[in-house]
């Protein structure tokens, strides 16, 4: 056991099934001998060499079109696209290609790819390095899209997306990166990729959230807390599929819910689950669905973004107006 | 005072030269039939002479049996390949059972020729799973988004290297129009970087539907679009099948003994429309700015050589049409019978694992078709 930030987690992770798999394959901008520009992909090259962990030429979609057709003669890819932002440029590669393949060749090919990819505002990035995309990918079908929210998760999670035989996106996030540190066990262990997890225990509403904004609800649970308001908090983990028994679990307690994400509230991940909640589980609810969610605007300039993104604040005033109902 | 444009740098030389290395179009017989270059003609046996216009003979006749059918309303989508087949049938033969290809398409006789079969391609028109069920053949399906087959092909040329594969190679097609695609240059530019075993393959037919080649760009050629990444092009008579094979095997050659990439520009001609779905090329292209193409059609150039040689007859071809004809039917027969597949076996093959809420769709429409 050593105590790690999520980003050495991560890496630690890759360590892992670089190790386990002569398959595996690690490529994108900066990745080999710089580590990748977060240091993610630290030392790896080193330890692999230039074969399994290398620079691309920079081109998203040529990056994620390499992916696919190392999977189709054989390799396990783990691409990474710099920031989220990028993936604009590799939307067809990912929705039009990989994630259509298996159905294409009736189930007989698969692609095993893991996308990495870091995301998340509160870091004062120039623009294009903050946003929260998974709104756009989540309703592919054949894909899978996971982000973890602490450095264990992030290390089994890893693992369990590069095992995984469809593709995943698994979305890093920035602010995470060097700001949390958890216990991590040396060498292999795995995280499910489907299921939601119960961050903190409560009786009184349920608080569901992923990445960022689970510290967030953690936080805002806490000063609910003083209230002695009891406020579960759940991690969804996975964006897509969403692990609906989890939340209606915790509903069938509390009776009340508010599903909070940094992204701007037009459908997306937000949307759905409250949707699930109230196609399957609005009987166990004695108060409408709170929702905290960013505005619907462009990602912020540097500046505004701390009063844009969805805090700890905006969490606990939700989860008082729901309480109050 | 600052110089006058021409004088510091003289970008109008740069520009009327710079098409010059890639101008010089391979041809081995021209549209009359004529022996351009015996020394290139003379490499080929008889058998090999009249295995190509076997080929030609079959793809046409593919064509026009896959009209009939589609008139017959018994088929989906199909892309005409009248009037392409020396570029696909001598580009094809060039390649091996263990090359990866790439095709997009317009590409399915290639795609029938590399392993799958005459069903096979009838399935996948009328939107069947199996059409695009290849087995352990080195075939990809054809591809709909023109480029992402470039980038795709790119990755499997570097799979096939890292493999140490010692003769194998991942090759692609795509048309005029789909160089102008961005994955185009990222898919010559990747394999480039790695030099990686891909051959890549531009159909130049003129058309983008109703897009003309030369609203594409102001290159003369697109053969030359490879040198800005490091890949050696060449442009070739693509309605001369053996000037097509030669070229295209030079390419293959070259890729497949480790020199990285190449990049084949077939010049062809699209005879018929874009597609069977209502495209109409009245609409844009004259019967005047056709007519020089019909009359270098391939077979047209190929039956005189042979003909000349004692190598071929036109009853031989009209049997030999025939022949394929019925074949061609029983294919359908084939593809007619094979059952379409359900709801409930495609929500199967969308994930290896089906999610929760796969396994309720499932559930939904086992309980819908079970009626």
């Amino acid at each position: 056991m050593a105590k790690l930030t999520y980003i050495k987690a991560i890496t630690d992770g890759l360590d892992v099934v670089l190790g386990e798999d002569p398959k595996t394959l690690i490529f994108g901008e900066d990745v080999g001998k710089n580590g990748g520009v977060f240091r993610t992909t630290e030392g790896l090259q080193d330890k692999y060499g230039e074969d399994r962990v290398f620079d691309t030429p920079l081109a998203e979609s040529g990056i994620l079109g390499l992916a696919i057709g190392l999977a189709a003669t054989g390799w396990r890819p783990l691409p990474e696209i710099q920031f989220m932002g990028f993936t604009f440029e590799a939307v067809d590669s990912i929705g039009g290609q990989m994630s259509r393949n298996r159905f294409r060749f009736s189930g007989k090919r698969a692609m095993p790819i893991t996308i990495r990819t870091p995301f998340g505002g509160g870091t004062h990035t120039a623009e294009m390095h903050a946003d929260n995309l998974e709104n756009y990918f989540v309703g592919t079908p054949g894909l899978r899209v996971v982000t973890p929210a602490n450095p264990y998760d992030a290390k089994g999670m890893i693992i369990s997306a590069v095992e995984n035989n469809d593709p995943v996106l698994f979305m890093e996030n920035l602010k995470l990166y060097r700001s949390m540190k958890d216990e991590i066990p040396e060498g292999k262990y795995t995280v499910p990729l489907d299921t939601a997890k119960v961050a903190k225990e409560g009786t009184d509403i349920t608080l569901v959230a992923y990445s960022a904004e689970v510290n967030e609800s953690l936080k805002a649970a806490d000063a609910l807390a003083k209230d002695n308001i009891s406020a579960e908090v759940i991690d969804l983990r996975s964006l897509s599929p969403i692990d609906t028994d989890t939340i209606f679990k915790s509903i069938e307690k509390t009776h009340k819910v508010v599903v909070i994400q940094e992204a701007q509230k037009m459908a997306g991940v937000g949307a759905q689950v409250a949707s699930e909640i109230a196609e399957n589980a609005i009987m166990d609810l004695d108060a409408p669905i709170g929702r905290v969610a960013a505005p619907d605007s462009v990602y912020p300039w540097a500046q505004v973004e701390n009063d844009w993104l969805p805090n700890a604040d905006d969490i606990e005033e939700k989860a008082r107006e729901i309480l109050n109902y | 005072m600052a110089k006058k444009t021409g004088q510091v740098v003289d970008f109008a030389s740069i520009k009327a030269k710079m098409s010059d290395p890639y101008k010089k179009t391979l041809q081995v017989i021209n549209e009359k039939g004529e022996i351009v270059n015996q020394e290139l003609f003379d490499s080929f046996s008889d058998d090999q002479l009249v295995g190509f216009m076997k080929d030609m003979v079959w793809e046409r006749a593919l064509h026009e049996q896959t009209m009939n059918f589609s008139r017959q309303g018994r088929l989906g989508f199909y892309a005409p390949t009248y009037g392409e087949e020396a570029s696909e049938m001598g580009s094809i033969a060039a390649f091996k059972d263990q090359d990866f290809l790439f095709p997009a398409y317009r590409d399915l006789p290639q795609l029938i020729k590399h392993g799958a079969s005459v069903a096979q391609g009838f399935l996948w028109s009328k939107g069947n799973a199996v059409g695009d069920d290849y087995g352990d053949t080195r075939n990809w399906f054809p591809q709909i988004i023109i480029g992402a087959q470039y980038v795709e092909a790119a990755g499997a040329a570097l799979g096939i290297k890292k493999n140490g594969e010692k003769d194998a190679v991942s090759f692609v097609y795509t048309g005029d129009g789909g160089t102008s695609q961005g994955d185009f240059y990222e898919g010559i530019n990747f394999a480039s970087s790695y030099q990686a075993p891909a051959v890549f393959m531009v159909q130049n037919n003129g058309w983008a539907i109703s897009v003309p080649r030369k609203k594409q760009n102001a290159a003369e050629t697109l053969a030359q679009k490879g040198v800005a990444s490091g890949v050696p092009g060449v442009q070739v008579d693509g309605m001369d099948v053996l000037a097509t094979y030669l070229a295209t095997k030079a390419a293959r050659d070259f890729a497949a003994e480790g020199n990285g990439p190449a990049l084949v520009e077939t010049l062809t001609y699209r005879f018929g429309a874009h597609s069977s779905a209502g495209d109409d090329p009245s609409r844009y292209r004259t019967k005047e700015e056709e007519k020089p193409w019909f009359d270098a059609d391939p077979l047209i150039r190929m039956r005189k050589v042979l003909t000349d040689k004692g190598l071929w007859s036109q009853d031989q071809e009209d049997k030999l049409v025939e022949e394929y004809k019925d074949s061609f039917k029983a294919s359908m027969k084939e593809a007619e019978n094979t059952p379409t597949q359900s709801v409930v076996d495609m929500l199967k093959t969308t994930f290896e694992e089906p999610t929760p809420q796969i396994k309720a769709d499932i559930a939904r429409f086992e309980a819908k078709e079970s009626k």
